[in-house]
């Protein structure tokens, strides 16, 4: 399994989850977790997923969700899990 | 499972507080390049350099999208070139023609530095590595990417004091041939006491002969996170403040260990260290003396300042060794002035001078780093400070440097602008009596007592 952190962060707004479900859909990317709170009028996201199943580079994909993101206008990232489970797991 | 939080700080620190890995640096061994003809060796350096490092600055870009963490500098190092060209070159021009074959495979695979137009000379100089060092003023003015040191010391050697007089003149050539520009060639030249032979880090990077045909070095950063991370701890007793620097530098760390054993695995090079230091940047917020500041200290330079930035240094080394599996280069707090918002503030507060400084590279991870000095600070004056550098890291088993910027046509108070990473610095005065005659005696300085461990 190759997992992917989702980070979507912006205005609060109508369908940020929508849009970004709908591309993951599109791309067979599977949704394992998903964590979000709003922070005075702040959309917070994260989303942990599987792309073991997507056609797309790491590259392509992050830079369509880039896209995504900025249609609907808001922050989207996304960062192999490596890099976290290195900074806070032993 | 990774939760919000975690994630949400980790991308903080990259957003908001510079987290960056500095460089990735490529150490390449020119050993089996030696030729005696100088256009074979050139052609054979060329070669053996870009077929090594043709994929390092894309290969960086890569791992840089999918961690999310930017990889600021991709480098090389390689096989100090006084050994390389000493069977090839007969005069100053035929090393600077070495430089220049260095300088256009740099820019051809597009890396920013090559490091490693260098001379190791701690116990005495062959002709070869003589002639290098005359070179340097030719080749720094005549390249832009090239940067070369010079080891002139060791605890196991001594000091070399005859190599501490000719870069005494060297740095001021170097600065003379580059003045247009004020004279930024210094800036690309550094002399050691135990220099490493796995630093990934500019001006000093050098690939030893005790490594292996080619190695991945990674150098972190992260001095605005220490910064922010103690911003929480105001007040509190020391051992909270250690503490604090130990899990942020562990933190720190983990990338640079993660972005070098990837780096290593995509280019099929071994891994070889990571370089635990915290180096600072112009950029607002990215400074080490800011950390200092937060520590307690009203500027960089007030009272306290040594004992703060030894505490600094030994902690980042505490909480960085348990993150990666090998630790080498220089591993510590640099205190470079022009590359250093807070440090430069300092200066020009009156709150830190050329002393001090020497007093600060006594427990910081490497020396005098990046100082502006007044255009007509004699050539002796300039080895008697490298003398007391050298002495520093001889007697104290530690690396120490100097890389002073000699500024033609300016004087103290003045600015001058090295652009980029290098920063900007004002001038700073230096202590007007001479040491001519102390220079002058020739010959080597002994090894301390404390290195005959046999």
């Amino acid at each position: 399994m190759k997992k992917t952190i989702i980070t979507v962060v912006g205005k609060d707004t109508v369908g940020i989850i929508a849009k970004v479900c709908t591309y993951l859909a599109e791309n067979q990317i599977n949704i394992l977790d998903i964590s979000q709170t709003i922070v005075q009028g702040f959309f917070n996201m994260m989303m942990i997923v599987d792309t073991s199943s997507c056609p797309k580079s790491f590259g392509d994909m992050a830079d369509e969700m880039k896209a995504v993101g900025e249609e609907i206008g808001v922050v989207i990232k996304c960062q192999k899990e490596e890099i976290f489970d290195m900074m806070h797991r032993i | 499972m990774i939760n919000l939080y975690e994630v949400t700080e980790t991308n903080q620190m990259v957003e908001k507080e510079n987290l960056d890995v500095r460089t990735i640096t490529l150490g390449i061994s020119l050993l089996d390049c030696i030729d005696s003809d100088l256009d074979r060796l050139c052609g054979k350096i060329y070669n053996k350099i870009y077929d090594a490092a043709k994929d390092l600055v894309s290969t960086g870009e890569e791992i840089s999208k999918e961690i999310g963490i930017p990889i600021v500098n991709k480098r090389i190092s390689v096989t100090p070139i006084a050994m390389i060209g000493g069977a090839a070159c007969r005069t100053v021009e035929d090393f600077a023609k070495i430089a220049k074959t260095l300088d256009e495979v740099a820019t051809k695979v597009g890396v920013n530095f090559i490091g490693g137009y260098s001379a190791l000379v701690s116990k005495g100089m062959t002709p070869a590595d003589e002639l290098l060092i005359r070179s340097i003023p030719l080749a720094l003015s005549t390249t832009g990417r090239v940067c070369s040191s010079v080891n002139l010391g060791s605890t196991r050697t001594g000091i070399n004091m005859d190599a501490v007089k000719l870069m005494g003149e060297i740095i001021k050539e170097t600065a003379e041939y580059t003045k247009e520009d004020d004279s930024l060639g210094c800036a690309k030249l550094v002399v050691f006491c135990n220099a490493p032979d796995d630093n990934p880090f500019m001006a000093g990077a050098f690939h030893g002969v005790t490594e292996a045909d080619k190695i991945i070095n990674v150098g972190v950063s992260g001095p605005g996170v220490v910064k922010t991370a103690l911003e929480q701890v105001r007040g509190e007793s020391f051992e909270v403040l250690c503490e604090t620097i130990k899990k942020t530098a562990f933190k720190v760390t983990r990338v640079g260990q993660l972005v070098a054993k990837e780096a290593s695995a995509r280019l099929k090079v071994p891994f070889g260290i990571v370089d635990l230091s915290l180096a600072p940047t112009p950029a607002i917020g990215d400074s080490v003396a800011d950390i200092l500041c937060e520590i307690g200290l009203e500027y960089a330079g007030a009272p306290g300042t040594t004992a703060a930035l030894a505490l600094l240094n030994d902690q980042v080394k505490k909480g960085g060794v348990m993150a990666s599996s090998y630790v080498g280069g220089l591993s510590g707090a640099f205190i470079p002035v022009s590359e250093d918002q807070g440090m430069i503030d300092a200066v020009q507060a009156g709150a830190l001078t050329l002393e001090k400084l020497e007093a600060m590279t006594c427990v910081c991870s490497v020396g005098l780093d990046m100082i502006a000095i007044p255009g007509d600070t004699k050539a002796t004056t300039i080895s008697g400070i490298i003398a007391d550098e050298m002495a520093i890291g001889m007697v104290n088993q530690k690396t120490t440097a100097v890389r002073v910027i000699p500024v033609v046509g300016k004087g103290v108070g003045e600015m001058v602008e090295f652009g980029g990473l290098l920063g900007y610095a004002p001038i700073m005065p230096v202590n007007p009596f001479g040491c001519d005659a102390f220079v002058n005696r020739g010959g080597r300085i002994p090894a301390p007592i404390h290195s005959f461990k046999n």
